[in-house]
């Protein structure tokens, strides 16, 4: 017997009972939409993280004064003043693996234009961050190495300052006061969105390092700075830059062996192995909950394939008697147990990546439906199909034709 | 003329439990090519359980049987099925026809094992039907026929692979006499054309139709008459 012919039979059965198919496939169809929503909504949040990760810049290891480990009376990290702008230009001669380096000073300020105020934060930055972090201006220009020497007193506004401050105006070459001092802007700079923190990074005015260090800082320590953002030559070097700079360090502040470092470094690998790591076990919790509502569902079917090859016995019976072998019956309702699975699958499909539509436009949550969730889910549900068909398909195939045949 | 069928000391013993019953005490007879036989005999005197081996849907315990030539005591379920798809038909006392299921597809059925193409079925039961007496009727669902057209329709589905024998268990049974009637005729007329029919039956009337009787009593054949 040719496959169409068994495919036409399977779907005559199946249309004879639509309601009670329709019930059987629920099981199968909630299973595959839930599955391929969850999976939607999962990759979109890890494409959402890895976005922010990325919007750190690529390489980076971060340096800051202090100590992680929490030893007896010391201060918690960041809050001692023991790195230097010198420190950052030892690292940058010194350390072959390192590419870039910036000392950045970090401090809440009101900046004013005009009778408009806005409270940000105010970043001294070497010009080398914003390549470290791919941070270009979208109009004027970014801070240069003369506005560095000199202690120019110019800035560069995030988005969201820029807006805050002059609306559809275009403040490039205007006059903004920070801690009373005029400053000019002299860019703003590209839309970077959140960190993976959940900050807004476009909330930050930018000056020189010099200048922030001079001219904004009360310290007493001029020369200090409150972090240094290193990018290594490549992510092989990463490890090594970080020992290269832990060693360095440890020799200008003079950490001997045993002694705790005054200060600490955060390799961004690290941030993005936590990340992944955490979509791993996202993805195995939904594989879990995949495997049980399609468990769930087979057994459904299971049972109604049961009920169906009792009803049909006596069908059964004739088919046997005018010619139908055991494997006919069998891969008859097989064929009508995977026919069921498969509908039931492609139903939930399309409502599962309907579904997760529908969520990331009310949550304006990007989702991501890949080609991959959907053929996995497809061939998933012709899986269970198989497997939770053959054993009633197996009772129908196993029926005595005469007794079959006597079956009221 | 050729032998279409040979029984030699057919036993067929049924087991239940620790019970045992033979259905079947040596059962011997031929069946020529273009006869009509009448089984006969009383309730339980074995005669389901002959047809049942002839339509090779049982086996016999002991005995040979030669279908067409062929031995089939010893096959399995599969050549079995093999040999009711090509060399028998078959006419129930119940129709046995798939509910919900135009005519024509219920005839269609047995090439459909055969594995015919759809044009040639779709022909060949149309062509049957018709020998039956069906026109019209190819596309009524069997639940729209009557008992007689739905016998008529059984015994299209029994003709249409060519047979080299239709074993019919007692056709005439769920019908009225005048209907019955009306079935022999249609056996007869196709008994004239060649075909090989071989039918219980309880009603003398109805197994007078036929050109020989064999009579049960207990599983063995006590009377054999021709004419
Ligand atoms: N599957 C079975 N298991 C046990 N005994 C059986 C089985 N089939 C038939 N028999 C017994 O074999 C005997 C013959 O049965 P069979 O059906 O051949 O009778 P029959 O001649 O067709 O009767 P009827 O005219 O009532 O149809 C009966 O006594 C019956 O009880
Ligand atoms: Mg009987």
């Amino acid at each position: 017997m040719d496959f169409l012919q068994t495919f036409k039979i399977a779907l005559r059965a199946l249309r004879t009972n639509k309601m009670r198919s329709f019930l059987t496939m629920l099981g199968i169809i909630i299973g595959i939409a839930a599955v391929i929503a969850m999976m939607a909504v999962g990759s979109g949040a890890s494409y959402v993280i890895s976005q922010q990760i990325a919007s750190i810049g690529s390489n980076i290891i971060l340096v800051i004064p202090g100590s992680t480990t929490s030893g007896g009376l010391r201060m918690g990290s960041g809050g001692s003043q023991t790195l230097t702008s010198d420190d950052v230009r030892a690292v940058m001669a010194e350390c072959p693996s390192v590419l870039r380096a910036s000392g950045t000073t970090r401090s809440t300020s009101q900046v004013v234009y005009g009778n408009m105020n806005w409270s940000t934060i105010v970043m001294g930055a070497a010009p080398e961050l914003f390549d470290i972090r791919e941070w270009p201006v979208v109009s004027g220009r970014s801070i240069g190495q003369q506005d560095m020497e000199g202690g120019a007193k110019v800035c560069l506004l995030g988005q969201t300052v820029a807006e805050n401050l002059f609306g559809g105006d275009d403040p490039v070459g205007k006059m903004v006061r920070i801690k009373k001092i005029p400053f000019t802007v002299i860019g703003v700079l590209e839309r970077k969105g959140q960190s993976p923190q959940g900050t807004d990074q476009d909330d930050t005015v930018f000056v020189p390092l010099r200048t922030a260090q001079v001219k904004l800082s009360r310290s007493s320590f001029p020369n200090s700075i409150g972090a240094m953002i290193v990018q290594a030559r490549s992510e092989q070097l990463l490890d090594k830059a970080e020992e290269e700079i832990k060693n360095l360090l440890n020799q200008r502040h003079r950490i001997t062996a045993g002694k705790e470092p005054d200060f600490s470094t955060r390799n961004l690998s690290e941030i993005l192995a936590v990340a992944e790591q955490s979509s791993k076990a996202m993805s195995l919790l939904l594989g879990a909950v995949a495997s049980i509502s399609l468990i769930v569902g087979g057994i459904g079917i299971m049972n109604i394939m049961l009920v169906s090859v009792t009803e049909r016995t006596r069908e059964i019976g004739i088919r046997m008697a005018i010619g139908a072998r055991r494997n006919d019956i069998l891969l008859q309702f097989m064929t009508e147990a995977v026919l069921l699975t498969l509908i039931g699958g492609l139903i939930g499909i399309c409502l599962g990546a309907g579904g997760a539509l529908i969520v990331s436009h009310i949550l304006e949550w990007p989702t991501l439906i890949s080609i991959e969730s959907i053929t996995i889910a497809f061939f998933f549900s012709g899986a269970v199909g198989i497997f939770f068909g053959f054993y009633p398909a197996r009772k129908a195939a196993g029926l005595n034709p005469i007794d079959a045949l006597r079956y009221e | 003329m050729s032998t279409v069928i040979s029984l030699s000391d057919i036993r067929r013993v049924f087991i239940m439990g620790d019970q045992q019953f033979e259905a079947l005490k040596g059962v011997s007879f031929s069946i020529e090519s273009g006869e009509f036989v009448a089984i006969m005999g009383a309730s339980g005197s074995g005669k389901s359980t002959c047809m049942n081996i002839l339509g090779c849907l049982d086996r016999p315990t002991s005995g040979d049987y030669l279908l067409d030539g062929l031995g089939v005591a010893n096959m399995n379920q599969d050549q079995l099925a093999e040999i009711r798809n090509r060399k028998l038909g078959f006419v129930f006392q119940g129709f046995n026809l798939l509910a919900r299921t135009p005519a024509v597809e219920n005839v269609e059925l047995p090439l459909v094992y055969a594995g015919r193409s759809s044009r040639e079925r779709r022909a060949r039961a149309m062509a049957a039907l018709e020998q039956v007496g069906l026109q019209g009727k190819e596309y009524n669902h069997t639940s729209q026929l009557s008992g007689g057209q739905q016998q008529r329709v059984a015994i299209a589905r029994a003709l249409v692979n060519d047979p080299a024998v239709i074993l019919a268990d007692e056709p005439t049974g769920n019908l009225d006499s005048t209907t019955s009637d009306e079935i022999m005729n249609l056996f007869t007329s196709l008994n004239r054309q060649g075909i090989t029919i071989i039918m219980v039956t309880h009603e003398a009337d109805v197994a007078a139709y036929a050109g020989r009787r064999i009579t049960f009593r207990d599983g063995r054949i006590i009377d054999d008459t021709r004419g």
